[in-house]
Parts: structure tokens; sequence; C-alpha cells
């Protein structure tokens, strides 16, 4: 019987079995940003311990940095003091910094892709929990607490639990407008927000292999959201064609050993799965969130759930959701106010995500009263992305075109909602107190879609309002 | 390193925390991230969940007299989920948490916790309910968590526990923190590392 990309990456980095019956597995690429390592470098002090492979460690800053703020000291000292300690803990252990100053920075997990340290049949963690992005290109990366990320550090090697792998097969055509993002949330809204616990998730079928390198990074980006600790993709032409040339992939002679390499570690055809899910990509439609949890999601041409049809614990979680809301069981979601539009955010803020929105965004005019924001993932995507004119395709339609940076995914930078302000957002997390306001409201969505809600004022159908329903089936 | 304590028995008096899927931005929302130590984050855990904007206290057990000074909580199913933070299980530990009961947990969350010396250990719907209550009627009683006899006991009843077999065995042996397991043979890291094609 075959075996899986999961398990052959495993086996080869498996170090040894602990005595609690956990792998110590190695880990070939750590990622840190200024958030979860300070701590850990703390510990490392304390300890009297070092960095074991310091050239296998690169970091950047994310989180926290000012997306419209661009000179320091910043106004935030909590966030200057963060910015300052990653530098000195890289400078003092020899740790390659993508600072704001290289041109390069940006979204751990945008970064990662963009400078070619994500490769096929490699292990990756970094502290953070999207660190599941890196398996668009057949990486097992997993996301790690700041205790673990001290482990990495000091060993390159942590200690963790077999997964058990599930196959996710998308096959068939998806239909204009429904986007990498609508299958992620389908898939989760489908297996539920812990359906995946105990899972690494292999997405492949027809759907995947049309993906671009981005639409894979996207669904990848939100295994976590569905439970499972990591997802991927098994790597194949596209995967090598994205990477070939970028400054850490192996060059010259030494590329096509990689290659041979990396098309190694892809799935056996007759590999043995724990579970198998099917899904035909013509049941999928534009999908957006209603709740406080990414699997609270609907149809955008569905009504919001009512609560009697719901069991006793999704009942209880929608109840709460609908007052966190202040949304109506039973209701339609399309036309729902809305008061900030975001792109951006390691889900969707990379350079096809930008492309796509300014696209059907060009032409037209935030509605009154909405504050739009467009944030590249990273300086390279802004780079590129004003070099194609697409940030005066934002201005001009009322957008705000900010620096890179994690933004209101999370709002560890000023970028907050304020009091109950309803979002549309095209990052991964609706939690309550998500996007930097306790009673601020989140509604999860593709990057088209926020396009089209900011263009209205309200949560609509993205293929109406740019004028591509006549291709999509009644 | 100092060798760890061997956890084998956790007793004390629990808080019920109600809901499901509880985030671990709801536990510590990101903007009390902002800190390069985990010093006093102990205050913050589940801020927004116990005050409002203006810094008064909300109606939650969390804020109840009777519930003040409880080391274990009660929780529901896939509690942690969302971000890895560490940030979260060290703000319940700071906050006076040494173990949790509850249904299910996301993985991330669990396996920080452990590393904290914090066991999450598991039970089934009914006995949730059945702790919920005795806790409710007896908020000033302990209950016990043996890692031993795999029980909790509330009263004069035990109810049987679930922890991942790996959690369980480093509790009790004191190993709940692997790095010194990790770092006791660099010789095999580093074959690990020379056979490796991108090391």
């Amino acid at each position: 019987m075959g075996k899986t990309l999961f398990h052959k990456v495993w086996e080869d980095h498996a170090v040894r079995k602990l005595p609690n019956g956990q792998t110590q597995l190695f880990i070939g690429t750590h990622l840190i940003h200024e958030v979860t390592s300070p701590q850990a470098f703390g510990m490392l002090r304390d300890l009297g311990l070092t960095v074991k492979y310091p050239s296998r460690t690169f970091a950047t800053v994310d989180h926290i940095v000012p997306t419209n703020e661009l000179v320091e000291p910043y106004s935030d000292p909590l966030a200057q003091a963060m910015i300052e300690a990653l530098r000195k803990n890289t400078k003092e252990f020899g740790i390659t910094f993508f600072d704001t100053n290289t041109g390069k920075q940006g979204v751990v997990h945008i970064v990662g892709p963009e400078q070619g340290i994500t490769q096929p049949g490699t292990t990756i963690a970094c502290g953070d929990s999207h660190t599941a992005t890196h398996g668009a290109f057949g990486a097992i990366a997993f996301g790690i607490g700041t205790s673990q990320v001290r482990d990495v550090l000091a060993t390159q090697t942590m200690a963790l639990s077999p997964l058990k792998v599930r196959r996710i097969n998308v096959d068939g055509k998806l239909a204009p407008g429904v986007y990498a993002k609508d299958v992620i949330l389908h898939i989760i809204r489908l297996l539920g927000v812990n359906g995946g616990i105990g899972f690494a998730y292999e997405y492949g079928g027809e759907v995947f292999d049309n993906f671009s390198m981005e639409e894979r990074m996207t669904v990848c980006n939100m295994s976590i959201e569905g439970g499972a600790r990591c997802g991927y993709v098994n790597p194949d032409e596209k995967t090598f064609e994205y990477l070939k040339g970028r400054p850490y992939t192996p060059n010259g002679a030494k590329w096509e050993d990689a290659v041979k390499k990396w098309k190694s570690y892809a799935s056996d055809k007759d590999a043995e799965y724990d579970d198998v899910v099917n899904i035909k990509a013509e049941d999928i439609k534009p999908t957006v969130t209603w709740g406080i949890n990414p699997g609270q999601a609907v149809f955008i041409d569905e009504n919001l759930p009512l609560l009697d049809e719901l069991d006793g614990t999704d009942r209880a979680n929608a109840a709460e959701a609908f007052e966190h809301m202040s949304l109506t069981p039973g209701a339609p979601i399309r036309g729902t106010k809305i008061d900030v539009a975001f792109i951006g955010s390691c889900t969707n803020g990379r350079l096809s995500d930008l492309e796509e929105a300014a696209k059907y965004i060009k032409g037209k005019h935030v509605a009154p009263g909405v504050t739009a924001i467009c944030v590249p993932g990273s300086q390279v995507v802004a780079k590129i992305a004003e070099e194609k004119g697409l940030d005066e395709v934002f201005r001009e339609a009322g957008f705000e075109w900010r620096g890179a940076g994690c933004s209101m995914c999370l709002a560890m930078n000023p970028d907050k909602l304020k009091g109950n302000q309803l979002s549309a957002s095209s990052s991964n997390r609706n939690f309550k107190g998500r996007q930097g306001s306790p009673t601020g409201r989140t509604i999860l969505m593709s990057p088209v879609m926020v396009a089209a809600a900011a263009v209205t004022g309200e949560v609509c159908d993205a293929r109406e309002v740019f004028g591509f329903a006549e291709t999509v089936s009644a | 390193m100092a060798a760890l304590e061997k956890i084998t028995k956790v007793t004390g008096r629990a808080v019920p925390v109600p809901g499901d899927d509880v985030d671990t931005d709801r536990i510590i929302p990101a903007r009390f991230m902002k800190c390069v130590t985990f010093d006093g984050l102990g205050e913050f855990a589940f801020y927004d969940v116990r005050y409002d904007g203006e810094g008064n206290k909300k109606q939650h057990p969390l804020n109840e007299k009777r519930f003040e000074g409880a080391t274990i909580m009660l929780v529901g199913s896939n509690f942690g989920c969302g971000s890895s933070r560490e940030h979260a299980p060290q703000s319940l530990h700071k906050f006076g948490v040494r173990a949790i009961i509850g249904l299910s947990y996301a993985e991330i969350f669990f396996g920080n916790s452990t590393t904290l010396g914090m066991p999450c250990v598991s039970v089934d719907k009914n006995t949730l309910h059945t702790l919920t209550q005795f806790v409710e009627a007896h908020p000033e009683k302990a209950l016990t968590i043996d890692l031993e006899k795999m029980t909790v006991t509330a009263g004069e009843n035990s109810y049987p526990i679930t922890l991942a077999e790996s959690a369980h065995d480093g509790l009790l042996a004191g190993e709940w923190d692997p790095l010194a397991l990790l770092l006791n043979k660099p010789e095999d890291i580093e074959a690990v590392a020379d056979r490796l094609h991108y090391v």
C-alpha cells in the first residue's frame, strides 16, 4: 500500500520516539515573528542555550507593524519595543531578518513562499496557527506555541504526536465568482470547526490541480479554522514553476536534483487515507460567515438558519452568534449593512487577490460611510501591485492603500474596528473581538465579495454587482 | 535542566465557563499580547468576557464571588480553538488555573497547556453536566482530578476522565515540558539534518 506525503515527510524527519510516545520531529524551516518569539528567546537565555541551526530560521515582523505609519519610532511604544526585541534577538543569534528596510518584510506566511524558503517535502514550524499555509507547496507546516518556538530554536526539533490524514477531493469546475476562499469556507462549514482535530488535511482533485499556488495557499491557510493541525496539496509542475528562480530556491545544477526529490514526496497513487471526503465544485457558491466562528457560514443567496433547525450545541452557539452580530435567524444575509471593508491578511493579501478585486473595483466607488482599506501582504506584493498600478485603482475607488502587515485581521496595530462596526473582511477569523473591538463584528468572504460589499455598502452577491450574474446558473 | 514536578493529582474548587468553540482570542484578546514576557497576563484572562468597554465587571461565573480562587475550569468542546498563541494558557495559568475539565480541546492549545503542566482532561457530556451542577450547588467544595486513577471526584462520586497518552505519561513522569528530552541526544538530530536534502 502506498504512502501519503504526510507519512513520507514525517518518516524522513523523525529523530526518535520519546518516552511519552510522541515523536521528536526535525523542523527543517523555522519562521519567527515579533509576537510569539520574544518569550522564547527569553527562555533560551534563562537556560543558557543557543540557536542550534540559525541558518534554518527566518524572521520578519508583521502583526504589530502599523500600515499607515512607516517611520519609526511608532506611536505605540509597545509595538516599537516588540520590533526592537526581534532585531536584537535575530542579531544576537545570527538569524536572517526581513526587516522593514529590506523590501522583503510582510506577513510571515506570504514572505516564506515568495522568498522561496517554503519548499516541498520539508517540515516548517512557526508560532502562528496559519503556518498551515505553507502546505500549499507540499510541506508539512505546523502552527506552534511559544514553548515550542523555544524547543525549535534550541534543538531544531519538537515533540509531536502523529496525525491521521483526511483526503479532501474537490472535483469539477468552480463557477465564475466562486473562489478559493469559498472552497475553504464551504469545507469548514461541511466538516465543522472541530472536524479536523487529529488530522492533516490533504487537498486534491481537479479544482486543486487547476488552482494557482496562491489559491492553494488560501485554502491551506484556513485548515486550522477547520480544526486540522496542517493542510497540504501535493507538489506538481505548478509548484516547481512558482519556486523557480526565487531567492532561497536551489538553482543551477541543484535545481533538477531538488525537483526530483520534491516529486518523490507526493502521495502515492495507491496511498491509504484515514478518511476521504468528496465535494463537487458545482455545489459551491460564494460563501459568507454570519456568526462568530468560520464554520457559521451560508451561501450568499441563502437565509440564515432558524434556531429550531439546529441541535442543542449548535443552537446555543448560534443564539450567541446572532446576539453578537445583531442578525436575525431566518433572515437573508444579503442586504446586511457594512461599515468597514478589509482586503488583506495571510489568507487573501497576495498579489492575485489584489488583482482580482482591482479588476472589478476599477471605475466603481466605495459607498458613502464605508471605510475601505487594502493592505498588501508583503512589501514585495505592494511593490509589484504598485508597478501594475493597482494602488491607483484602489485609491480612485475610495480605498486606502496601506503598507504591508497583518493589519485588521487581528488588529494588533492601529487598524481596528470601533464600537460595533461591521466589517466585510477577506481575513480568516470572525471571532468576537478579533478585529480590535470587543463588540466589533466580522463577516468573512472572498476579496471580490469584499469589493462588492464596499461598493454597495452591504453584504451582496459580487456576481450580480459586477455583472457576471449571467454566467451563473439559476 | 532542573527536574520537573510529577503531576499526579490536581485538587481545587472549580468554575464553569460555558460555551463551545471558545477561541484563544476570547481567552486573551490580541491587544494584550503586546508584550515581550508572559508576566502580568493573568489579569487579562477572558478580559472581554469579564469586563465591558468601560472596565466594569460583567455578569460571568469568572466574576462571581463564590467561584473566586477556583483552580479548575469546566469547559465545553473544542476549547482553545483558533490562534496558536501560548499567551492563552499562560494567562489562565497566571490567573490561577491548574487544570481544565472539558469535552474536547483544540490541539495546539492542548499541547501548549501540557507544556505548562496544566492538564486538560476530557469527560463525556453527562459527566460535564453532573460536574457543573455539583459545582453550581457546592462552589465551596473541591474537585480532585486523579491522573493515576484517571478519575475526577466530586463529593462522594467519581467519574472517568480521558487524556491523550503522551500528555498523561509526560505529566506522571515529570516530563511534561519536553525540552530536556529534546536536548539529550544531539547526535540523533544531527544525523537527520545530515541526511535531509535541504538542510
